[in-house]
């Protein structure tokens, strides 16, 4: 298995913060792994490391095999990040801004309808604005434009948050079909219960660094 | 898209986006244009007009009431960017910055040409001005417009991110706009003097103005987008 994810000493400064205070870690092809810790812990300027939005001070990382700490923008066109934020146009319908988001990563608008109906976005809701509607519609619609990019590398940051049981139930579905078919899905979650159970391995991050490591259940191990 | 479609195709996608986001929220429509009506009805009102004052000063009024109004346009078009982690998703798209910027900028351009277009109408009736030399005047709107739409972009990414952007950008644009307000003005006076020949120089002026700053924006948006 390839290393998807290859990061050694990473250090990572918000501000003059040290968000990130030397992480080795790997992910390796096809894998989904669960980033633990507390509030403040480092996972999200984790996942943004990945995605080469934030830059490492110091340290190695790999990323779908470019070196982000020469170029940071290669990656990104390659990762689809779910994050806190929506990433959509408030003011814009939920169709106009799948139409932009995808094209704008060079997929089409057929893509994009069809990540909303594998989203289960009704399409009585596609001439809405977004700011319409509820939380958890619109965590569905920032998941369809994640997904029509087709990223080679899936970073979640809380992808269940805001969604109803059977919106949680579909996200899981998609972390493992995506896995399947050969991406690699990384992702947050303060919901152990339901994350430690569709992620393949799992790691604790405090302070900034990686604390410990669970290795693949018995269960997930032969998906791998 | 610029993998495959390039800058151009960026900006258009760009600038379409923009265009639907202001048909939508309908801001320029419902607010600065009623701002810009206001300021220029301040104007008269302030300067009687059977003095003359206000006859001899239109130029500049239209221009300076045309700057206000672009810093409350540029205000909210980079306000929409830094919401809901729009620049994070911008920088991911893998769209070329020179298209992001040039988009934003041909989107700033056509909204401002249209309320220009409204504020002609509103100096016609209020200031009771007569338009001579109509082409130097059209040239020197579309040029002073891209210079504004060009520098604003660039300043207007440089504040996005900022708490204090409302107060920021003007401090920062507006003197920065003050070659484009003095040519502008001059142009257009001596336009409505019926000596346009020798308003062409402003209009180029104007034109250097832009396509200086057209070129900086799209080479500066890059690092603009990374820091802001």
């Amino acid at each position: 298995m390839s290393a998807i994810v290859h990061l050694r000493s990473a250090v990572a400064l918000i501000g003059r913060f040290p968000a990130l205070a030397g992480v080795d870690l790997d992910v390796h092809s096809g894998e989904i792994l669960l980033l633990r810790g507390p509030n403040g812990a480092g996972k999200t300027t984790l996942l943004g490391v990945c995605a080469g939005l934030i830059g490492l001070t110091t340290g190695e990382a790999l990323v779908l095999g470019e070196d982000l700490t020469t170029n940071r923008r290669a990656v990104r066109r390659r990762v689809g990040l779910l994050g806190h934020d929506s990433f959509l146009y408030q003011d814009l319908s939920v169709v106009e801004n799948l139409d932009f988001w995808s094209r704008a990563a060079a997929a089409t608008v057929a893509d994009g309808r069809a990540a909303l109906d594998r989203l289960g976005v009704a399409s009585r809701l596609f001439e809405l604005p977004v700011h319409s509607l509820s939380a958890g519609q619109r965590r569905r619609v920032s998941f369809a434009a994640m997904i029509c990019r087709r990223p080679e590398l899936w970073l979640l940051d809380e992808p269940h948050a805001g969604l109803d049981s059977a919106g949680r139930d579909l996200v899981d579905g998609l972390m493992a079909e995506a896995a399947t078919s050969g991406a690699t899905v990384l992702f947050a979650s303060h919901e152990l219960d339901r994350a430690e159970h569709v992620a393949h391995r799992s790691v604790t991050i405090s302070g900034g660094v990686i604390l410990d490591e669970t290795p693949p259940s018995s269960e997930t191990r032969a998906d791998l | 898209m610029s993998q495959g479609g390039g800058v151009l195709s960026d900006a258009l996608l760009v600038a379409r986006k923009d265009l639907l986001l202001e048909r939508r929220a309908k801001i320029g429509l419902g607010q600065v244009l009623p701002f810009a009506i206001l300021v220029l009805l301040l104007f008269a009102f302030a300067l009687d007009p059977d003095r003359g004052i206000l006859k001899l000063a239109t130029p500049g009024l239209f221009w300076v009431t045309v700057l206000f109004s672009a810093v409350l346009t540029l205000q909210r078009s980079f306000a929409l960017e830094a919401e809901d982690g729009i620049l994070e998703a911008l920088r991911l798209s893998g769209m070329s910055p020179a298209g992001i910027y040039l988009g934003k900028v041909t989107a700033l351009t056509i909204e401002l040409l249209l309320l220009e277009a409204v504020l002609v109408l509103g100096v016609a009736v209020l200031y009771d001005t007569k338009f001579l030399g109509i082409p130097l005047l059209f040239a020197i709107a579309l040029l002073a417009t891209l210079g504004i739409a060009g520098a604003g972009a660039v300043y207007g990414a440089l504040a996005a991110r900022l708490r204090s952007r409302e107060t920021l950008l003007p401090l920062l644009l507006l003197p920065l706009l003050a070659p484009v307000l003095i040519a502008a003005t001059r142009g257009c006076e001596v336009s409505l003097e019926r000596e346009a020949m020798s308003g062409w120089p402003w209009a180029a002026l104007l034109g250097i103005f832009a396509l200086v700053y057209l070129t900086l924006g799209s080479f500066l948006f890059r690092p603009l987008l990374e820091d802001a």
